[in-house]
């Protein structure tokens, strides 16, 4: 009897999610949905209904909640997206693995909206496979009402037991990014292979992680919002929306520099020809100026789009935090992606996690 | 064909077995042999893998580094299996000695918890363990019953809370279904023949029970020794365990043989240790 | 296996101490025992409560953080309802575990059964067999699973069905994964149950009926009930709140909340998230509480059989 009214509720249920709606219709040769592989709430659902309102084209979303789950599932040769949100260091692994379709620039002209620093990137020279969707920053959050802008790395990697961020310091999970505040503090590429390098980087985080509370890349936010931690390696988008719930919440990117990242849109070489015209139809209208900053409202993310930080917030534009100024810009490195290398990241990173 | 089924006992433990052997066969089985081929590959550069034969991986696998870390697992994991079964067994005694109908009820309050997400749950322990603004620490503080917070977070405690919490169904419905079968009047029974509670325990409820525990101590230990999230969320990933290393492997350093190689390197370990514990514990109870 | 044969006989008083004869000290130590084993079922069910009221009342919480509560909301179940890919993904999550909880059951009730009461050859090779899904770590079983049902062409697309003119998509990849390790661990509970069962019930009944399968149907069944049940509620259990396995097998376009859930967390944990898990508590209660008025009426259910 429970069974039979679970199933019933479940089709009752189904039945309502297989209702849909009309539109205009669809051009020829374009698919009727883009199957988009995104990360969660990174879009306003708004701009799905308002896409297709416009083309008639049904973007159907599916999450991922890394760029190394994403990464693995496709090459397992998983299920087949035509639209996916990788980072910058995964998209030149995918270049490299043949997994990326090159883009028509033809179908894509708002392509012309970008910033000119990001229409030539280093992972992708000409964006040929793949457009900037959002970008962002990695810093230093802390409480300002509890301590002072740090102005160096060295407050992670000498911490001071008697200051209030000791053992209320949170760090990325992530060994690139980890390690790459290690190697920026010590001077050297963040890309360093050199194995002397990498060991001195190792033996700093051992060092920080005796005043470390926890190592979160998830939640970070909530601890500085909150008060549990009064000091994050953090990334800058989660840390202004940790700033609407408290003001003493402050971002900064330390004097040696840090990293920039940048989420890309980039169609897989799986895609069928329907469904990749389909997609570059999206990118495109992702690009229009006024659904560009649609976009950074929602995310909170800095925009690639030129066109539309004329319509972006005032406050939003001028933030450091969010628009770093050029002199921390020209200190800004990618991560990229080392090949075998990067297993001995994760080893250094493994041995850092078991060490008491 | 019913006669010849009734006359060949064998026959009918096949056909029995049939439908799983032939599932696990070939959605199972034959999908595992990927992985073992896998641990003898040379990996990709950035994942996948090269076929070749490459026995260097398993050397890997002996690193003090990882080899330390499945120790630790297993101590862990231990830990939690152990407070599983202290803390589950009178639970599931304690609904097995109900009217049917109130087991029922009983059994459905102990499942409904789990059937929330588990992530939500690990983050509600979160906002209950926390150092500084955690509900336990703050409440403490307030009622002036401790003066400093309790660390309760981010360390193998709030681990082993976590991993207890998660699993203890796992013990708990097996010894309820083992409890169940004992019989009231062989309990009376026993009762009257044995001088002491204490020994109609030891000598019927215990060993009759005993198929309950193996199989609910094999529920807890394996899932716990494997677990990643918990440790990372409440232990703060501060620490290392086994099934970080497994996922990191395939994950975030592309090299899918060397992860391929661990996962059958403890696959081969637990599953010889689950047959001998298994087998040994049972024919000690018969 | 114990099975009392010689009729039971009462033993003798004999006096400990002064006044309290053998048999009262017996009762009340057993009266204590009682008392001390309700204690810790209560302790017990308010241990594992205590996430789920904080949970619930988190879910109405005016910060979108989830460390203070700071005032009284319902902005979340708002949000949550206008979140269709949510929604989509909660029924998702229900459809496939619903599925693979029958199919497993059932399957590894059967296996169950032919472990613990045949002997044939190959039986350790299927024990191995049984524990492996158990053993084996997710990521491993995931990433084998994507690679075979690629290779083999399986592929990962949800059938679609029309039924009466709806369209419902089937992910059977998925659903093929869970039942995969479900099978597993219906059978360890199951066997638990069967381990050793006593064989006099069933054996009166076999002078009864001439049928084997007679009895299986009426005595041996409803006697394994409490097992097959407790095992497919393990099996719901781990469906649902599967991530690894789900996340590499499914098809584009197929969500399942736990998915969603691991991606929300990326974003940042708000209040939304517990009123998802809070609805679909409230939603359990609800159609258990509807399942117990209908069976008020209906047949007598098997496991209250008293064995």
């Amino acid at each position: 009897m429970k069974i039979r009214l679970l199933i019933l509720s479940v089709f009752l249920g189904l039945l309502l999610a297989a209702c849909g709606g009309g539109g205009p219709a669809v051009p020829e040769g374009v698919a009727e949905e883009v199957q988009f592989f995104n990360w969660t709430e990174y879009i306003d659902p708004e701009i799905y209904s308002q896409f297709k309102d416009e083309t008639g084209i049904d973007v159907i979303e599916s999450n991922f909640a890394s760029n190394e789950e994403m990464l693995a599932k496709v090459q397992g040769g998983g299920a087949e997206y035509d639209l996916i949100v990788p980072s910058d260091y995964t998209v030149a692994i995918m270049i490299e693995e043949g997994l990326l379709a090159e883009l028509d620039h033809d179908n894509i002209p708002n392509l012309a909206n970008l910033r000119p620093d990001m229409q030539d990137v280093p992972y992708d020279p000409g964006n040929k496979y793949c457009v900037p969707y959002q970008w962002g920053t990695t810093g230093l959050a802390y409480n300002s009402a509890e301590m002072d802008e740090p102005e160096s790395w060295a407050i992670l990697f000498e911490p001071d037991p008697e200051a209030p961020y000791f053992g209320r310091t949170t760090m990325l999970d992530d060994p690139r990014e980890s390690m790459a505040a290690a190697l920026v503090y010590l001077g050297y590429d963040i890309n360093s292979t050199d194995e002397a390098q990498l060991e001195e980087a190792k033996e700093l985080l051992i060092q920080a992680k005796a005043a470390v509370y926890s190592y979160d890349s998830d939640q970070f936010d909530d601890l500085m919002a909150s008060g549990e931690s009064v000091m994050a390696h953090a990334w800058n988008g989660d840390i202004l929306v940790a700033q609407e719930d408290n003001e003493d919440v402050a971002f900064t990117i330390p004097q040696e520099g840090g990293v920039i990242w940048i989420d890309n849109l980039c169609i897989p070489s799986t895609a069928s020809p329907e469904g990749k015209l389909a997609a570059e139809m999206f990118i495109n209208y992702l690009l229009d100026a006024e659904v560009g900053a649609q976009l950074s409202d929602f995310n909170w993310y800095a925009s690639p789009n030129a066109a539309s930080e004329e319509l972006l917030d005032e406050e939003f534009l001028t933030d450091p935090a969010v628009y770093p100024p050029p002199e921390v810009r020209a200190n800004l490195q990618y991560i990229e992606p080392l090949g075998e290398f990067e297993s001995d990241y994760q080893r250094i990173w493994d041995e850092v996690k078991a060490a008491q | 064909m019913i006669t010849a089924l009734r006359k060949r006992p064998e026959l009918q433990g096949w056909l029995f077995a049939f439908p799983a052997a032939a599932f696990l066969l070939v959605f199972f089985l034959v999908p595992f042999f990927i992985v073992v081929g896998y641990s003898f590959a040379e990996r990709g550069t950035y994942g996948g893998v090269v076929w070749s034969f490459n026995p260097g991986n398993y050397a890997r696998v002996f690193d003090p580094l990882y080899f330390n870390t499945f120790l630790r697992s297993v101590y862990i994991a231990g830990a939690t299996t152990v407070i599983c079964f202290l803390l589950g067994y009178p639970l599931a005694y304690f609904i097995a000695m109900r009217s049917p109908e109130r087991r029922n009820t009983l059994l459905l309050a102990l499942m409904i918890p789990f059937w929330t997400n588990f992530l939500i749950r690990t983050y509600a322990w979160l906002t209950l363990l926390r150092t500084n603004t955690g509900l336990i620490n703050v409440t403490l503080l307030n009622l002036g019953l401790i003066s400093e917070p309790l660390p309760l977070f981010g360390n193998d405690f709030a681990i082993i809370l976590g991993l207890v919490y998660g699993w203890l169904p796992d013990m708990v419905l097996p010894c309820f279904a083992a409890i169940t079968r004992l019989d009231r009047s062989l309990l009376e029974a026993a009762s009257d023949l044995y001088a002491r509670g204490s020994q109609v325990f030891t000598r019927v409820v215990w060993p009759l029970t005993l198929p309950g525990v193996v199989a609910g101590s094999i529920l807890v230990f394996i899932p716990s020794l494997g677990a990643f999230i918990t440790p990372a969320l409440l232990g703060g990933g501060r620490s290392l365990m086994i099934g970080n290393v497994i996922n990191n492997q395939f994950l975030a350093a592309h090299d899918w043989p060397f992860g391929a190689a661990l996962s059958t390197g403890m696959i081969s370990i637990m599953l010889v240790i689950t047959l001998i514990y298994f087998r040994t514990v049972r024919e000690e109870a018969s | 296996m114990a099975t009392v044969t010689s009729p039971p006989t009462t033993a003798p008083p004999e006096t400990l101490r002064e006044g309290v004869t053998f048999p009262q000290w017996d009762k009340i130590k057993a009266r204590i025992g009682d008392y001390l084993l309700m204690l810790h079922g209560l302790l017990m069910y308010g241990f594992l409560y205590l996430p789920i009221v904080i949970l619930v009342v988190f879910s109405f919480n005016k910060s979108k953080f989830l460390s203070e509560f700071t005032g009284f909301s319902i902005s979340w179940y708002g949000e949550l309802l206008r979140d269709q890919q949510t929604i989509i993904a909660v029924w998702n999550s229900l459809f496939v575990a619903l599925v693979s909880t029958i199919i497993s059951t059932v399957i590894g009730t059967l296996a169950a059964i032919a472990m613990e009461r045949y002997t044939f050859r190959g039986k350790l090779a299927m024990d191995a067999l049984l524990y492996l899904p158990v053993i084996i770590p997710d990521i491993a079983m995931a990433i084998m699973l994507l690679v075979f049902f690629n290779l083999s062409g399986i592929g990962f697309t949800p059938w679609e069905l029309r039924i009466a003119g709806l369209r419902l998509a089937v992910p059977y990849s998925v659903i093929i994964a869970h039942v995969s390790f479900n099978i597993s661990f219906v059978a360890i509970i199951v066997r638990a149950r069967l381990a050793g069962m006593d064989r006099t019930l069933e054996e009166a009944a076999q002078d009864l009926y001439a049928n084997p399968w007679r009895t299986f149907y009426r005595v041996t069944l409803p006697m394994m009930m409490p097992g097959i049940i407790a095992g497919a509620f393990l099996a719901f259990t781990l469906s649902l709140d599967d991530f690894v396995i789900t996340f590499f097998t499914s098809g584009a376009g197929f969500n399942t909340l736990t998915v969603r859930v691991f991606g929300l967390v990326k974003k940042g944990v708000t209040p939304k998230i517990n009123a998802i898990s809070t609805i679909m508590l409230f939603a359990t209660l609800g159609l258990v509480a509807l399942s117990r008025l209908f069976q008020k009426g209906g047949d007598r259910s098997p496991v209250e059989l008293e064995i």
